[in-house]
This record gives structure tokens, C-alpha cells and sequence, in this order.
């Protein structure tokens, strides 16, 4: 299972300045009703793009020197309003998909829903956000390297501290932050539950 | 000491204790409907996973249907490729499918416990919040997420953390004309719409005793709107009769048995709880709900809170609702003139619930006020049959109601049926949410619906006693 192991993301960022930027941004709420995940990474920020665009200005996800990019920078309270998970799995279909987040708070539910997707939110003081955001304007090819062993954010021989709960960062570094593998993992004791059901596999055919 | 049933039932669905402190509980009955699946199935084909017991989950769309024309493909092409992807799903994973050409389709809560797969003593998830209604039978019902969903396909069980629970009594006879809405509406008035968080409710007492099954669903279907994570109610011989001989119940030579479970998760009469509260059913009025949310009702006699009556820390959510609802501080609820009224959903959307408004509407040949446009909208296609059968759908009709096809209709906006505007609906629903009918500035009253016809019949909301004639 080594493949769900979270210890270092590597990668290009985006910036995405603004406090309480709600799951409604993320993600607009007409793409609720929808069949699938799938195909909504384009949507990502949907309306705040197309109102920038129409006053003449691009949004972060719209400069083409962003599209690599895998790690997002943002402010405070990213994510608050609906519990919605679609708007993580919006970012994380966006292009190349977000893998790790930086901000400097984020909304609790939010957070959970990126948990159980494998994508790290962690945290810095506001000094070290602008630091980092404005390492990223001035230079998008430049790599950052979200490390959740040693709780830093790297890039070009400089570092700021982040931090996030022990018990995410646990989940995510031993690779335990994905449920079903985890519920899985006791398939015959989930039988044995079962079986002691009297009404489990329907009372028609119980013996 | 003893043990509640939620406990008991806890245990003996909890597979091991995970690394995280949680429970992983498993999930004796799944039901699904077509908004929350259709990105956990995706999941699951994304990690190549299968179900492990599709026995164990069941299937219907609701939210979507249209409720005037149904036939195929649906004139919204969203909802079509919805209900497509929901058959689509069930296929490929062999899920048993409540479809509405084969007359077996509803909303989801008003199927399961009709076809006879909610049964005491069950662990029962759905990615929906009102699946506390199945409480009513004496089982651990809880709305889930979507990621959820996937989790309970792939592997037939949850993380879970206990609950507290508290112990709601309702003592003593309901006055005439006060039904099971009211008493739902009471609770949340009373503990406050965040008052259950933390908390399943136990709902017990006289009341409780005396009701019938789709009362006890009415009161357990709101659990939710109260905060608490699912609510419900031991199950007796009320639960056993409405049983029996339904599809998915156990069959003759296996009932003793079942009884025999049944019996053993009840609440002992020694069995401890974290809270107890206790009310008296007189001191019930017929509910209203004047404001956003619905814990902000009043009996229908009542007057709107003045705002030197409401604590500091709540104005501002006061001044809100009134603002939104266009309402006056200390002003009467009786005598709003509505527009709609809408007389359905999984929280009143039953057979009894309309064979009740029936036989008054049958009494006095009454009629629905000029400008009121009035829904009444079955839970289910069996349902809907029943009426039709038994010649109510006639007494809607004549009355000036429409009487349409199965589905949550207008109790929440994701099919053709909506309030324009700033339209006030008298509804029979459980969500007086801003926007929740449809139209941004769409205005919602919760009631009974024998109330929702009383104000149907007025034009404006009305003391069912009073139209009806119900003081005896
Ligand atoms: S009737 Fe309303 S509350 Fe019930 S499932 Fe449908 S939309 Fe949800």
C-alpha cells in the first residue's frame, strides 16, 4: 500500500489569494446535480473565472503558466459553506490535479472531505502564505515540496513550517487516510458480523 | 444497568474497534437513490472495487422524478441521464431496482419500510439525511455521504463514533386536531434545531405507544431538523402487524424468529441514558413554522416573537428570518395569505396521511380557495395506487387539489415542481430552508397536512379545528 503513503508532494503551485472562498466558488452548486466526479475539475472556480474574464482579468486557473501546477496556496477559511465533496474532487481533477493545500486556515468539513481523498491541508501563519505565494507569482515553474515528515514547505533553498492535527498527518504519511482500504482490511470479520446477524441474508432463505 | 436499543444494537453491528478510536459498524440494509450514488459508483470503478453485499442494497429514485409527465426520456435531460445512470449502476453491480415502470417506485424513505426491508434492529444507511425516518421501526437510521455510500458498497460497513442518547417523552393524549408533525415540530421548537447534536433521540410514551406506524415515521423522519444524528422508537406489536406479510418481511416459519431479535434489542426498563427530557402532549398546539429554519414555529393562535422577547445571541437569526419571510415581530401566523400548498414528502407523504385529509375534505365539500394552487403528491407509487383504489384520488381532485405522480415533488426543487418568486407554501415538508422550494425567495410554512388543507380551503393559515370543525 505504498502508494497511498503521503510524505512529500512535490510539485508546481497556483495561488488563489482571498479569505472565505466557500464551496459554492470551488465549485458552483449546478454542478450538484450531476452523474459523476469526472469532468468537474473544468468547472473548478467556474464563476469567479468567467466574472474575472468579463472584467478583463484571468483568474490564477486560467494563466496558462499555472496549468502544471499541483499545489494550491490560499488564504483563510478556504472551503467553509456546504459540506459538499464535490469541491475537493473539483480541485482535484483541475488539469493535473491538487495534491497537497497550504493556507492558512481551513473549514473544517472541507478539510475532512480532502482527507479522505489523499490531500493534505496544512497550515501556516500568514507571513509564511505570502512568502509562499509570492515566490509562485514571480516564478510559476518554480517547485515546492509539501514534507509532512518533517512538517515544511520547501523550495528554492528556502523553507516555512506548516502544520496540521497528528492524527491527519499520521493517516496521511503511513498511507491509513483512505477508509475503504482501511475497512477492507477486516473483510472476515465483516463476515463473521454478518453471519451473526439473524437477518442479514434476508429472513427468507436464514436456516 | 440496562442498555437502550441504540446501544444494543451498536454492538451487534460493530465489526472491531479501528486504530482512529471509531467503531466500524456494519450496514445491514443500504438504500440509494439517484443524487448521492451515481459519484460513489464512479469511486468504485475508479479502484476497480465490487460490491460485497449487493444483496443489501436497494434502490429507487425520487429526488429528479417529474411528478406531471413521466414517460421516458424525461424532458430534463439532466434528470434523464440521472435516472439512466441509477439503472445503469444497478445493473451492472445486480442491485435491486424499485423502478417506476414497474409501479414500485417512491421516495426512498416511504418505500423501504412499505416493501417491508426496514425492520427492527437493523443498522440502515442512506446517502440522505432523512433516512432517521426508519428509526420508527426500532433501527439505527443514518443519513451518509457520498464517499460514505462508496464505503458502505465496497465494503458494507462505516467508521463510526457512538452516540449519546436522549430519552424524549411524550406523556399523556394529544388534543384533537394535534398530530404527529406537531409533535415533531414541538420537540425542535423546544430543544432547538442544534439541541440534538451528539444525540439519538429516543422517542417514548403514551404518544409514541398510541401511534401508528406512519406517525412514528413522521416524528422520527425530523430527528435530523432537531440536530440529532437519527432518532427512534422501540419497536412493539404496532411495529410487528405493520410487518407482517410485506414483502421482505420474514415469512411465517421464520417470524418467531425474527420476533425473538427483535424483542432482544428493545430499551430495557432499567437502561441508562445521557439526557431525559419530558413533555405533555396537551400542552401541544397545531404547529406552525413562521421563520428559516424548523425549530422557528409557533402554535397557530400564537404571535410572532417580539424581538425584546428574543435573547441577544439569537436576534440577528430572528431579524433574518423575518426579513426573509417578509413577516412582522409579534405579528399573528393565522390569517397569511399562501399560494401554494403542497401536501406530500417523506415526512407526511403516506397513505394515512392523505386518507386523513380526505375524509375532512369529504365532510363538507369543501374547496380550495381561489389563487391557491394545491399538490398533493404521493410518497410512493403504492401509494398512489391505494388512492386511486379507494376513490380518494376523486375527493383531491373535487376538492381542487392536483393529485400527481410519486416523488419528493416540491419539497425540494430538483424536478419541475417549484414556488415562483416570493410565493408562501403551506407544506406538509420537513425543510423551511431559504430557498428550499425552488425559488430563491420562495417562503415555506411547515405544518400537518390536515393544517396545509385547512389553510388550502382558507387561502391563508388557517386553525385546522376551526375549518374543519375538530374541537370534539
Ligand atoms: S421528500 Fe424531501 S426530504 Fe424526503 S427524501 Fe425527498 S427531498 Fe429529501
Amino acid at each position: 500500500m505504498s502508494d497511498l503513503k503521503r510524505e512529500r508532494i512535490s510539485a508546481k503551485a497556483v495561488t488563489v489569494g482571498g479569505s472565505d472562498i466557500d464551496t459554492d466558488r470551488i465549485i458552483p452548486a449546478r454542478y450538484l446535480k450531476c452523474v459523476t466526479f469526472e469532468g468537474l475539475g473544468e468547472h473548478a472556480f467556474e464563476d469567479d473565472r468567467s466574472q474575472l474574464k468579463q472584467s478583463g482579468a484571468l483568474h490564477p486557473f486560467d494563466i496558462h503558466e499555472f496549468a502544471q501546477a499541483q499545489i494550491l496556496f490560499v488564504c483563510k477559511n478556504f472551503g467553509c459553506g456546504s459540506s459538499r465533496e464535490h469541491a475537493p474532487q473539483a480541485l482535484m481533477r483541475w488539469n493535473k490535479g491538487i495534491r497537497a493545500i497550504v493556507g492558512v486556515s481551513f473549514a473544517e468539513i472541507f478539510f475532512g472531505n480532502c482527507l479522505t481523498l489523499g490531500i493534505p491541508c496544512v497550515t501556516a501563519d500568514e507571513q509564511s502564505i505570502k512568502e509562499l505565494a509570492c515566490a509562485n507569482r514571480a516564478d510559476p515553474d518554480l517547485e515546492f515540496c509539501v514534507d509532512l515528515k518533517q512538517m515544511k514547505v520547501f523550495f528554492a533553498a528556502r523553507e516555512v513550517a506548516i502544520s496540521m492535527p497528528e492524527s491527519a498527518r499520521e493517516a496521511l504519511i503511513t498511507g491509513r487516510w483512505d477508509p475503504t482500504v482501511e475497512l477492507l482490511k477486516s473483510k472476515d470479520h465483516i463476515a463473521a458480523s454478518a453471519a451473526r446477524l439473524p437477518y442479514f441474508r434476508g429472513w427468507s432463505s436464514a436456516t | 444497568m440496562g442498555k437502550n436499543l441504540y446501544d444494543k444494537v451498536f454492538e451487534r453491528h460493530t465489526v472491531r474497534e479501528l486504530e482512529s478510536g471509531q467503531f466500524q459498524v456494519l450496514v445491514g440494509l443500504h438504500l440509494i437513490h439517484e443524487v448521492t450514488s451515481p459519484q460513489a459508483f464512479s469511486m468504485l470503478r475508479q479502484s476497480g472495487l465490487k460490491l460485497l453485499y449487493p444483496e443489501r442494497t436497494f434502490a429507487t429514485c425520487d429526488h429528479i422524478i417529474p411528478t406531471l409527465d413521466q414517460s421516458r426520456p424525461f424532458a430534463d435531460s439532466v434528470a434523464e441521464q440521472m435516472i439512466a445512470e441509477l439503472e445503469k449502476n444497478c445493473k451492472e453491480f445486480a442491485i435491486t431496482y424499485f423502478s417506476h415502470t414497474d409501479g414500485e417506485q417512491g421516495v426512498v424513505h416511504v418505500v423501504g419500510p412499505e416493501k417491508g426491508l426496514t425492520q427492527p434492529g437493523m443498522v440502515i444507511c442512506c446517502g440522505d439525511s432523512h433516512t432517521a425516518t426508519h428509526g420508527a421501526f426500532g433501527s439505527i437510521a443514518l443519513g451518509i455521504g457520498t464517499s460514505q455510500v462508496r464505503d458502505v458498497l465496497a465494503t458494507q460497513t462505516l467508521p463510526m463514533s457512538k452516540l449519546k442518547v436522549r430519552r424524549i417523552l411524550v406523556n399523556g393524549r394529544l388534543k384533537p386536531g394535534v398530530f404527529a408533525k406537531d409533535v415533531a415540530l414541538y420537540i425542535i421548537n423546544k430543544l432547538g434545531v442544534e439541541g440534538g447534536v451528539g444525540y439519538a433521540y429516543e422517542y417514548a410514551g403514551d404518544v409514541f405507544d398510541r401511534f401508528s406506524m406512519d406517525e412514528r415515521m413522521t416524528v422520527c423522519n425530523m430527528a435530523i431538523e432537531g440536530g440529532a444524528r437519527c432518532g427512534y422508537i422501540n419497536p412493539d406489536e404496532t411495529t410487528y402487524q405493520f410487518l407482517k406479510g410485506r414483502r421482505y418481511a420474514p415469512r411465517e416459519n421464520f417470524w418467531q424468529q425474527a420476533m425473538a431479535y427483535w424483542e432482544s434489542v428493545k430499551s430495557d426498563p432499567d437502561a441508562q441514558y445521557a439526557d431525559r427530557v419530558t413533555y405533555q402532549a396537551e400542552q401541544i398546539e397545531p404547529m406552525v413554522t413562521w421563520g428559516i429554519n424548523p425549530g422557528q414555529s409557533l402554535g397557530v393562535n400564537a404571535r410572532l416573537p417580539e424581538l425584546t422577547e428574543v435573547p441577544k445571541n439569537q436576534r440577528p437569526l430572528v431579524e433574518e428570518a423575518l426579513r426573509y419571510m417578509n413577516f412582522k415581530p409579534g405579528m399573528p401566523i393565522k390569517g397569511q395569505k399562501i399560494d401554494v400548498a403542497f401536501i406530500g414528502s417523506c415526512t407526511n407523504g403516506r397513505y394515512s396521511d392523505f386518507e386523513l385529509v380526505a375524509n375532512l375534505l369529504q365532510r363538507g365539500q369543501y374547496k380550495v380557495a381561489p389563487g391557491v394552487r394545491a399538490l398533493a403528491v404521493p410518497g410512493s407509487q403504492l401509494v398512489h395506487r391505494q388512492l386511486i383504489e379507494r376513490g380518494l384520488d376523486r375527493v383531491f381532485s373535487e376538492a381542487g387539489f392536483e393529485l400527481r405522480n410519486a416523488g419528493c415533488s416540491m419539497c425540494l426543487a430538483m424536478n419541475p415542481d417549484k414556488l415562483q418568486g416570493r410565493e408562501l407554501c403551506a407544506s406538509s415538508s420537513n425543510r423551511n430552508f431559504k430557498g428550499r422550494q425552488g425559488s430563491p425567495e420562495g417562503r415555506t410554512l411547515l405544518m400537518s397536512p390536515v393544517m396545509v388543507a385547512a389553510s388550502a380551503i382558507a387561502g391563508e393559515v388557517a386553525d385546522a379545528r376551526e375549518v374543519f370543525d375538530l374541537n370534539t
